[in-house]
Order: C-alpha cells, then sequence, then structure tokens
C-alpha cells in the first residue's frame, strides 16, 4: 500500500482507459517537424491539437532571435528576478506587451499557469470576495486557493447569474474580482464580455479577463476578446500566455492599475521560480511583432477554423456553440470517443481527447485546436478522416444525425 | 414559487427549521437526480447518493438559487453529510459574516 493509493479511483479509470489500447494523456511524438506536422508511431500526422494559433514556433526570425540571445546571454537565469535580478530581456518584453496592449504596466511570469496563480493570490485576499466563471481552468481555480479570498462561482457565461451572487454581496465589505476567460478551451466559446463588464461597472467590481486562447485570435489587432467586445476600458487586468499565439512558454499580466509594481514583491509564484531564460523572451518578442506586422495570421486562422467548424457541422458532428480556432466535436460515450481519437491518429490527424473532469457538463470531446500555419488541404484531408471515422463508427449513416445532445 | 416556500420556515424552531429545510433539500436532490431520495442528517452526500462533481455542482447552485445565497467553494468543501448542508444553509441565510 503506497502513500498514492488514495488516489486509487483515477488509477484505475485511466488504467482501463489505456486497457483500451490508448493512452491520450501521454502521446510521444518521434518528432514534430513543423507547425501543422509531427510523427507518432512512425506514422506522419497533421497536427489538429497544439494550441498554435499562428503557426510561429517554426517561424525562422523567432528562431533566430532565440539562438542569438541563448548564445549571447546563456540558456537560462537559473533563478529569480527579486535574486539573480532582471535582464534587458525581460522589461524589453514587458515594454513590448504594455505597448501592444496600450496599458501602463506589464509583468511577466515563467508560465500562463503561474500568471493566474500570482495575479490572482496578489488581487485578493481576506476579506475580500473571488467571483470565478465555474467552467473557468485550473489555473484559475488554483489561483484562487492561493490567496484567502472568499471564491464564489457562477453559472458559466451567465452574467444574470454573476449580477444575482454581486447583489447577495451587497453591504459586505472587501473588494470583488471577477474572472473570466476570453475563449474557453474546452468548447472555443467566448465569454459575453460587454454584459459581463455592465454587471462589473453597476456593481462597483473590479475585472480580469485571461485572454490566454485569445490573444493574437480575436480583436482587430488581435488583442482578445475584450478588444473585440470593445470593452477594453472596463477590463481592469488582462492575464495571458505567451505559449500558444506566441508560441513559446511563459505568462504576463497588463494593467493601468496604480501600485501595480508592488505584485512583484508580494506574488509568490513570481518571487520563487526562475524566470524566464533569454532565449524565450527572444522568440517571444519577434513572435509579438509578428502578431502585430502580419494580420494576415489572423485572418488565416479564422478562415481554417471556420472551414473546420463548417465541415464538421455540415457532417452532422456536433460542435461548440461558435466558430473559433477551438473545433470541439461531442461524442455519446467514453467507449466511443476514445475509438474515434485512435482512429483519426491512424487516419494521420491527432487532436485531444478531452474527457472528464477536464471537461465542462462531463462531456467527451474531440478538442481540434487550427492553426494559421494549416493549407487548405490539411483542413480538407482533416474533414475527410473524420467523414471516414464518422462513417465507420456508425455516426453519419443517415444524413445529418446529430452525433450526440450533450452540447 | 420556490421562493415562497422558504418563507414557511421562517420564525419555526430550530427542530421545525431542520425538518422543514430536509424536506426541501431533499426536493432539490430528486430534481437535480432524477430519481426520489431518502435522507438522514447523517446521510453522505457524495457517496450515499452517489453524485459525481458535476452532480455536486449542479446540486450546489440549485440550493443557492433556493435559498438565494452564494455558498463559498471553501464552505462546499467542508460539507459531507446533510447535517452539515443544513448547518451551512442557515448560517448562510443568517447573512454574511461581516
Amino acid at each position: 500500500m503506497s502513500i498514492l493509493a488514495k488516489h486509487g479511483a483515477y488509477k484505475h479509470a485511466y488504467d482501463a482507459l489505456r486497457a483500451s489500447g490508448v493512452d491520450p494523456l501521454n502521446v510521444r511524438f518521434d518528432a514534430v517537424l513543423s507547425p501543422t506536422e509531427g510523427v507518432i508511431g512512425g506514422r506522419k500526422m497533421i497536427l489538429l491539437g497544439t494550441n498554435n494559433y499562428l503557426g510561429l514556433t517554426f517561424d525562422p526570425d523567432c528562431v533566430e532571435r532565440a539562438v542569438e540571445a541563448t548564445r549571447g546571454q546563456g540558456t537560462g537565469t537559473t533563478g529569480s528576478r527579486v535574486a539573480n535580478g532582471t535582464y534587458g530581456g525581460h522589461k524589453e518584453l514587458e515594454g513590448a506587451i504594455a505597448q501592444f496592449y496600450g496599458r501602463k504596466h506589464a509583468m511577466v511570469f515563467s508560465t500562463g499557469y503561474q500568471a493566474n496563480l500570482g495575479v490572482l493570490s496578489t488581487l485578493v485576499g481576506r476579506g475580500d470576495h473571488l467571483m470565478l466563471d465555474a467552467d473557468s481552468h485550473a489555473s484559475i481555480y488554483d489561483g484562487s486557493r492561493l490567496g484567502y479570498a472568499e471564491v464564489i462561482r457562477f453559472r458559466h457565461n451567465n452574467p444574470d447569474d454573476l449580477y444575482k451572487r454581486l447583489r447577495r454581496l451587497e453591504g459586505v465589505p472587501g473588494d470583488r474580482l471577477i474572472v473570466v476567460e476570453g475563449i474557453y478551451s474546452m468548447l472555443g466559446d467566448t465569454a459575453p464580455l460587454r454584459e459581463i463588464a455592465q454587471v462589473k461597472r453597476e456593481t462597483g467590481a473590479y475585472l480580469l479577463v485571461d485572454e490566454a486562447h485569445s490573444l493574437g485570435v480575436l480583436g482587430e489587432t488581435g488583442r482578445g476578446l475584450a478588444q473585440a467586445a470593445g470593452v477594453e476600458a472596463d477590463v481592469d487586468f488582462i492575464v495571458g500566455t505567451f505559449s500558444k499565439s506566441l508560441g513559446s512558454v511563459g505568462g504576463f499580466c497588463v494593467s493601468d492599475s496604480d501600485d501595480f509594481d508592488i505584485m512583484r514583491i508580494i506574488s509568490r509564484p513570481y518571487m520563487f521560480t526562475a524566470s524566464l531564460p533569454p532565449g524565450v523572451m527572444a522568440s517571444t518578442l519577434g513572435a509579438l511583432e509578428k502578431l502585430q506586422a502580419e494580420p494576415h495570421l489572423r485572418h488565416d486562422l479564422m478562415r481554417n477554423a471556420c472551414r473546420l467548424y463548417d465541415g464538421l457541422r455540415a457532417m452532422g458532428f456536433e460542435t461548440g456553440p461558435e466558430p473559433n480556432p477551438i473545433v470541439a466535436v461531442a461524442m455519446p460515450d467514453q467507449e466511443t470517443a476514445v475509438m474515434f481519437w485512435k482512429m483519426l491518429i491512424e487516419g494521420g490527424v491527432y487532436l485531444n481527447l478531452a474527457l472528464p473532469p477536464a471537461t465542462p457538463s462531463n462531456v467527451r470531446l474531440l478538442r481540434s485546436s487550427v492553426s494559421a500555419a494549416h493549407t487548405t488541404a490539411q483542413i480538407d484531408t482533416a474533414l475527410d478522416v473524420f467523414a471516414e471515422t464518422g462513417r465507420s463508427l456508425g455516426f453519419l449513416t443517415s444524413g445529418r444525425r446529430r452525433a450526440a445532445g450533450a452540447l | 414559487m420556490r421562493q415562497n416556500t422558504q418563507l414557511a420556515v421562517v420564525g419555526g424552531t430550530d427542530a421545525q427549521i431542520g425538518q422543514s429545510m430536509r424536506n426541501e433539500i431533499s426536493t432539490i436532490f430528486e430534481e437535480v437526480l432524477g430519481r426520489p431520495v431518502v435522507i438522514e442528517d447523517d446521510t453522505d452526500i457524495v457517496e450515499d447518493l452517489g453524485m459525481d462533481s458535476l452532480g455536486v455542482m449542479n446540486f450546489v447552485m440549485a440550493i443557492e438559487d433556493f435559498y438565494d445565497i452564494s455558498i463559498p467553494l471553501d464552505r462546499i468543501a467542508q460539507i459531507r453529510t446533510v447535517a452539515d448542508l443544513i448547518h451551512t444553509v442557515e448560517d448562510l441565510r443568517k447573512g454574511p459574516a461581516v
């Protein structure tokens, strides 16, 4: 009996999954060849589940800048900024992010996960109230536990429920912080941000938007959902990541809030971990410049996203509620989901198999994320493999029959 | 309609409040689970009623709507039995701790 025996229920479920011949939580790539191609088990795959929205991971300029910075400044900072100091790259990256968002302040973290941990645990504390969308990412939930604020969950994408819960707090002291995401990572749905901003104004709360999946994806200049919804002035804090559209790793927070820099000596996930290495910062800066200089990337991305989304719906698959680069297809049960996912890989298409408890409402999802770097031919090939797999599993035998009733 | 039912318990003795709330909670359980349930004070909400995390979330939200309260996540984590739930709801209905 090991100390880990307490996780027996998870082990049992995981073992059962692996017994069916797949391990979707531990896919091994023999090679990753480009933003859209990799090799699994000796077979070349179209990568359709990597969050590589702008396809910049192999951009020659970004790669070159990373190489140059690594040669010039070394592979790592070997410590946190409070101990080992700030490199030029940290300041330059923070300046570039702040300028991109038109905000006074920016702060970078070593991962997007840590950005949420560091910001949420610092903005609110004992006696404050954190209002979370029920479908929030794990990093938001974990960040909420790191501080001591009272955490209240509201129904997903439901401004009325949020309002009701804020109204219940009338007369209670303490700051209120509303946390929502630009694009939710499982179904690709966006937050009703205009309505949420209105609730924020009416109740005197602060608003934080996590634009992890919407930076470089939504908005006229790629600043995310707040820009697309025209409510940037209502958003007090934006958190995001470099690991999706910017093709590297790291997280950030931007704001116009006074006293912003106090977070640098309060936020433990900022202070007690090694800072970003020079090579990562250099490629991120390069990618941020590309994002701004090449708006066609965003247009290519949305064109590909709509092509996949519309194609799957036309075949009768049930997808998320709106076309975005995250395109999720609901499966009726776990057995079918696993089989479908396995057959897609055998057909040369890699995407994510998303199972409860990682999914909202316990749905089983085949989750794809589209890239600007996908060619039309790759999207069409993926659609063909979906159609073929759907037919052989009895999904598409009667015209436009819905695949599942879950979404 | 539901909001009116709760008025019946205002002003009752502790025992009456407990019994009345137990009946209301039982009804909410049945609505969320879609089947009849028998609950006692020591009924374990997860183990005895076979609720998964989604079921618990839906149930908590239904309870919150019915009693017009928000149960903070740390309080939810402390609830195991029906008696714990009744105690928490009663406590929150007195108003937030200021």
